[in-house]
């Protein structure tokens, strides 16, 4: 028993009491009924139809949230690499900038700017365009999730780049590659292991991002997130709820191992 | 390896300690109350606490689901409590509510009988609740957007307003709506009747523009919507807040909900208790609380001061044709709330 384990004495405590005790009265939920006896069925209750809906939904919008992250963060993280030393930490500052503000509280305010009578429909008027219903839709809700996201994709991506010697770059461009063959042949295969970390930091909360769902979409979309809370707070069934949660978990766990084998480092030195 | 066992020794102390000066405080002279969110004026807490000693610990929850959640995984424990009848029905069954004497109660003259008899349908002697407040659900509607008058609850199902109303976010509400359309009882165990209301809510939900819970109120007064089910003291408060909007109960007839007070059974100091149960109808306070609430008042010194305004709206006031039209949720047995929760789950997913 050296000194410094005894150091990490408060967050094991903090573990054991937030995370183990937790997973394990959440799996013993799960493993039986009412009465308590054994069971797998809310287990199994993943595969009824309107579990499975849920599921699908969530995967596809997590999909498509990631997807429209990666692509609107790699130009950014490209033209950061150009910046001077100030220019670079001023755009971390102002990405990092809004997430000091409760993330429900910046969704109210993105929800009052979608919404029918909102900002945004009031600018389509002056501009004599006609007014779009955007609130209480899937694009609100991903707009939603997107913009709460987009900034751990950002810097995960930036601190792999922020890596790449220049000289590789250089090299390249003196061997007469343009800005594409750039791209695709040095910045991105090395930058794989910031895109798969930010892949996973951003696929796996949308999933269950379901107050986003609640006050973006008007609570007409169930996220399989929306279902498991429904099971805990409306219908009391803690056992269902456990059940998918799970379910859930062991699904998450087995995407992130998944991303995870092929990135030895992680790429998380810069900023966090 | 001592010291590390000190260490953790002191950890697990400083812990435990944390979790009894919670416990402690509890003892002493104070009460623990659990109502719903803006449903009492925090003004009356503090008269309450500046005349009496008694320190009053408040907690709030959203809707009568939440409030019997968070109720009963027994994290915190509290001395009386405000919910709807239904779930008062399902506490009182459960041994949750300990029996009291609601006439040693110095204002308990201020409480009209009619509202005691309303609760008997779920507390037949009169023993375990006090009424509050009391009201209907009904249509929030702004006057200039709808053509015509409204007074159905047709107007949210025959798409004449496909995206421009809102939806209560709240399962029994929802179904009370589709069953009453349907001319069946808001309190059915009949499947087929029930899965009836499904359908045609089925069909509805692409018309829905939102299903919210608190919020309904201020779509309509920010004009994002142009009608909206809402609890009746919301429907007031609405058109307050803007000119021309409308609260109307539709002809179909509606629920009618009495919210009441009850002590539980965990509840030491039950002096305490009636004490804060005596406050909330005495005069003054009872008319604070009124003016914040908003909702249909059980008490007569309200009842007699109401504006002439308040006398003539629906919402606050409404006649006795439309109480007598109305029916007061009972609770469901378990076959049919699991079933109504399934329902609920496949609207949602749709």
């Amino acid at each position: 028993m050296n000194k410094r384990s005894l150091w990490s004495g408060p967050y094991i405590l903090w573990m054991i009491g937030f995370t183990v005790i937790p997973f394990c009265m959440i799996l013993h939920y799960a493993l039986t009924d009412r009465d308590g006896a054994f069971t797998f069925r809310n287990l199994l209750a993943m595969f009824e139809p309107v579990h499975l809906k849920a599921m699908t939904v969530s995967v596809e919008v997590a999909f498509f949230c990631t997807v429209i992250c990666i692509l609107l963060a790699y130009p950014l993280v490209i033209a950061m690499k150009r910046l001077g030393l100030f220019g670079k930490s001023y755009t971390i500052l102002v990405l990092i900038l809004p997430m000091w503000i409760n993330f429900i509280l910046r969704l109210l305010a993105l929800q009052m700017i979608l919404s029918n009578n909102g900002v945004l429909n009031h600018i389509f008027s002056i501009l004599g365009l006609p007014p779009h219903e955007l609130a209480n839709t899937r694009t609100a809700m991903m707009i939603g999730i997107v913009y709460d996201y987009l900034p751990y994709m950002i810097v995960s991506i930036y601190n792999s780049v922020a890596d790449i010697d220049d000289d590789i770059i250089e090299a390249a461009r003196d061997l007469g590659a343009g800005s594409l063959t750039v791209f695709f042949r040095i910045i991105l295969p090395l930058s794989v292991p910031g895109l798969l970390s930010g892949i996973v930091m951003v696929f796996v909360p949308s999933m269950t991002s379901f107050v986003t769902a609640n006050i973006m979409a008007g609570g007409k979309i169930q996220l399989i997130g929306n279902i498991i809370e429904q099971e805990f707070i409306t219908t009391m069934d803690w056992h269902l709820g456990s059940g998918l949660s799970v379910i859930l978990m062991i699904f998450v766990l087995l995407s992130m191992a998944f991303t995870s084998r092929n990135d030895p480092d992680y790429g998380m030195s810069k900023i966090w | 390896m001592k010291k590390k066992f000190v260490v953790v020794v002191f950890m697990v102390l400083l812990m435990s300690s944390c979790l009894m000066c919670g416990c402690n405080k509890a003892d002493e002279n104070s009460i623990t109350v659990f109502n719903y969110g803006m449903y009492m004026d925090p003004e009356v807490l503090k008269i309450f606490e500046e005349e009496t000693g008694i320190k009053v610990k408040y907690e709030e929850a959203p809707t009568p689901e939440e409030l019997y959640t968070k109720y009963k995984s027994g994290a915190v424990k509290y001395d009386v409590l405000c919910t709807s009848e239904y779930m008062l029905q399902r506490l009182i069954n459960e041994g949750e509510l300990q029996e009291v004497d609601f006439s040693t109660l110095k204002n308990r003259d201020n409480i009209g009988d009619e509202y005691f008899d309303m609760c008997k349908s779920f507390d037949p002697d009169n023993k375990y609740v006090m009424p509050y407040f009391w009201g209907t659900v009904g249509i929030l509607y702004d006057k200039e957007k709808v053509h015509g008058d409204v007074d159905t609850w047709d107007v949210l199902f025959n798409g004449e307003y496909a995206g421009e109303f809102i939806m209560q976010n709240s399962m029994r509400d929802a179904y009370m709506v589709a069953l009453k359309q349907l001319g069946y009882s808001i309190n059915t165990t009949n499947e087929a009747e029930l899965r009836e209301a499904q359908e045609l809510l089925i069909d509805q939900k692409p018309d829905v523009q939102s299903y919210l819970v608190d919020e309904v109120k201020d779509e309509l007064v920010a004009g994002n919507a142009t009608l909206g089910v809402v609890y009746s003291g919301e429907g007031y408060y609405a058109g307050e807040e803007r000119e021309g909007l409308v609260y109307c109960i539709p002809r179909e007839g509606t629920n009618l909900w009495i919210d009441c007070f009850g002590v539980t059974k965990d509840c030491k100091n039950v002096d305490n208790a009636m004490k804060f149960l005596d406050y909330l109808c005495r005069e003054d306070c009872a008319k604070i609380n009124f003016d914040y609430v908003k909702y249909a008042s059980p008490y007569l010194s309200v009842i007699e001061t109401m504006t002439d305004k308040e006398k003539a709206s629906s919402a606050i006031n409404p006649s006795k044709e439309i109480i007598n039209n109305c029916e007061i949720y009972v609770q469901l047995p378990q076959e049919t709330t699991d079933l109504l929760n399934a329902l609920w789950k496949e609207l949602k997913a749709e």
